[in-house]
């Protein structure tokens, strides 16, 4: 079966005939356990999400901070293995009917083989693959069997990114554009940078017509909000995984994603 | 003009524009590096070819860190390796101790062209922190040194020294707290401050341009012992050997022999407890092609792409990738890769240090103890340089564990040892 590419554009599409702003909620796949890490999926989507990225965990995950290193720890601890991932997607996709995409570096797909990878994923259902350390120049293999399977690539983009560079990014891309709201990892930030509204005005004048997606430090509805006033998606990872951290067992951990989902699907609603 | 030590690869070799050498290499990084990684290149670019670089480079090679480093044969030592003459390149007397000055003192002042005012670089048995340290110190730059917390731990002194020398010195306490968890930490530091920072990559691993141009840096130990050895033996070696961690000074030994068809490149990884343990980190023996750290190159690494733990006894060899070029010469055959257990290694420490006076780091050691090999191997015809790429100060308290030097020391571990000692002493003779 083919991927659900058309389901992600679909449902972005939806959210702009709405006048608002997506929610894009990040989660590690076998955190804190594989059914614990889909019932939290299943809880995000309940709260409000309207996309999941399931984070595919790494030994190796240069692109994080503290918070999603410790759950990746935990989870590869716990022996999360890349069809546990695809059983995650399977089971969020099936029971919400909404995109799902995975989230991870490149040498685990490399590895695994990239035909294998895009086959099981389109197969479970995914929506395609943001893989943040396989810049668009290295990119042509993995986009020949994405496109196959019917599987978009959202590439990041970030502030330090040159015009010229983003309209070769965006003419590559499919989906949205993952536009770094700051130069860092992954993590809360107290505010997010004025840099992303620049990052999302020059990459929309790209004219690739790409909804642009704000990612990078979001935390709380306020700040979803003042995204929501010039992206097209918000995306938070690391304020949900802080809350499956911080709670005492895993209903509580469920209850807080479920919530903070809710907190930022209505900021999402509110632009500022 | 043209420069004496600094002596970059002759043009219309590998790697490619886009970084390949063969199939390994490329540049795999998040996008808020690109442009930072690009200006590195270009900037490397320019400074190759402005005659004012290598002037002041070769004024620091020379008056700093004290070039040409002296080629020692060593016929006490030889007498173990079956009779070979053996000589030692002696990068161990650079300024620092360790080969890794080169690579430094170059990227260093690429730094000043570029305007940054922060350096930043991991380190694994310090002497890369050592030496980055140093050359901040040198230039007045702000400088963070990231290390893994094992690795601070049996390195010690070198924290000691980064620090005295004005560094900060970060303990990484991430994965498996060495070496490849401290490059990680760097990379997320030059991520949020690649505007006034500058990574200072230690190794020719990384994303491209920094195999090409850490090798370029380090290619003068070739070019200089190949000239010493026509000098002295009249002719050139049958084997280079240097041992192969991420690869830096294999690699510059290697560079200037590789037209020669004759001498063989023989790299010595660190195989740990034994390659069959599973506790080694005999990355071209034992890995598989991969991406770790910004390139396509063998990696240690299980079926899913997860990265394995290396373990050696020696921090600076203790990685699970490989310098890209390393793995087009292994592909290419043009280079031999051979694994040398901890104990080996640290049975060649001791007879160096007890057959001529000179007492080599545990990461030299590999490459001597393979040196002992291949010259068996040879027969008394032979003719090996070695590179003894670093001294060994910072791990004298490793090896007065290992040997039990220290007066109170004698646990069974260390009687252990003794019983392997006089087997291993028996084959050499």
């Amino acid at each position: 079966m083919s991927g659900n590419i058309q389901l992600l554009s679909d449902t972005l599409a939806a959210a702009k005939a709405e006048g608002r702003s997506a929610l894009i909620a990040y989660l590690p796949a076998g955190f804190p356990t594989v059914d614990g890490g889909i019932a939290a999926i299943k809880a995000v989507f309940e709260g409000g999400a309207d996309v999941v990225e399931v984070g595919l965990p790494h030994s190796d995950p240069v692109l994080d901070g503290p918070v999603i290193q410790t759950a990746d720890d935990i989870a590869l601890r716990g022996g999360v293995k890349i069809a546990d991932v695809m059983r995650t997607v399977r089971e969020a996709f099936e029971a919400t009917g909404k995109p799902v995409l995975v989230m991870t570096y490149w040498n685990p797909i490399d590895r695994y083989g990239v035909e294998r990878f895009t086959a099981e994923l389109a197969e479970a259902g995914g929506a395609g693959c943001i893989l943040p350390d396989l810049p668009v120049q290295e990119s042509a293999l993995w986009r020949e069997h994405a496109e196959k399977h019917g599987l978009g690539t959202v590439f990041v983009v970030a502030p330090s990114s040159k015009d010229a560079r983003l309209a070769e990014i965006t003419a590559a891309g499919s989906g949205f554009v993952y536009a770094a709201s700051l130069m860092g990892v992954t993590g809360t930030r107290e505010s997010v940078g004025a840099q992303a509204q620049d990052l999302v005005e020059r990459t929309r004048a790209t004219g690739s017509g790409l909804p642009v997606c704000v990612g990078l430090g979001v935390s709380n509805a306020e700040q979803a909000a003042e995204v929501a006033g010039f992206a097209d998606g918000v995306i938070v990872g690391s304020a949900f995984v802080k809350r499956m951290l911080d709670a005492p067992d895993e209903a509580a951990g469920l209850d807080a994603v479920r919530e903070l989902a809710g907190d930022l699907a209505k900021g999402v609603r509110r632009s500022a | 003009m043209s420069s004496e030590f600094f002596i970059p690869d002759p043009e219309g070799q590998v790697p490619s524009a886009e970084g390949y050498f063969g199939a390994y290499g490329g540049k795999f990084i998040p996008e808020a590096l690109v442009a930072a990684v690009d200006e590195v290149a270009v900037e490397y670019d320019k400074a190759k070819a402005d005659p004012e670089f290598a002037r002041e480079l070769d004024d620091l090679l020379v008056n700093y860190t004290g070039r040409p480093s002296a080629l020692t044969e060593v016929p006490r030592f030889a007498e173990h390796a079956g009779g070979a003459r053996v000589f030692l390149k002696r990068e161990d007397l650079n300024h620092t101790g360790s080969h890794k000055i080169n690579n430094v003192l170059g990227q260093a002042l690429l730094t000043k062209r570029m305007g940054k005012t922060r350096v930043i670089a991991e380190t694994g048995a310090g002497q890369h922190g050592v030496a980055t340290a140093t050359a901040c110190a040198l230039f007045g730059l702000d400088c963070t040194i990231y290390m893994g917390e094992i690795d601070t731990q049996r390195q010690a002194l070198n924290v000691a020294r980064m620090r005295m020398l004005g560094a900060e010195v970060v303990a990484v306490k991430s994965g498996s707290r060495t070496l490849k968890d401290a490059i990680n930490e760097a990379f997320r530091d030059w991520v949020a401050n690649v505007d006034r920072t500058h990574y200072l990559f230690g190794t020719v691993a990384g994303p491209h341009p920094f195999p090409a141009m850490v090798r370029d840096f380090h290619r003068v130990i070739g070019v200089e012992a190949r000239r010493q050895l026509l000098e002295r033996a009249g002719r050139l070696p049958d084997a280079a050997v240097a041992c192969v961690g991420g690869g830096s000074n294999a690699i510059g030994l290697f560079h200037a022999f590789i037209p020669d068809a004759s001498v063989r490149l023989i790299g010595c990884e660190p195989a740990g407890h034994g390659v069959e343990t599973g506790e080694h980190a005999a990355t071209l023996t034992a890995g598989e092609p991969g991406i770790l750290h910004g390139s396509r190159s063998y990696v240690l690494q299980d079926e899913e792409g997860q990265i394995t733990e290396p373990y050696s006894i020696s921090a600076g060899l203790d990685y699970p990738g490989i310098g890209p070029e390393h793995s087009y010469l292994k592909d290419s055959g043009r280079g031999e890769y051979r694994a040398v257990t901890d104990d080996a290694a640290m049975q060649a420490l001791r007879l160096l240090s007890r057959t001529e006076g000179i007492i080599p780091a545990i990461e030299s050691a590999h490459a001597l103890a393979g040196a002992l090999e291949v010259g068996r191997e040879l027969g008394k015809d032979g003719l090996i340089v070695v590179n003894l790429s670093g001294r060994g100060d910072k791990d004298m308290d490793t090896a007065a564990r290992y040997f039990g030097l220290y007066d109170e020391g004698t646990d069974a571990e260390v009687a252990a040892n003794a019983a392997d000692t006089a087997e291993i002493e028996g084959d050499a003779k």
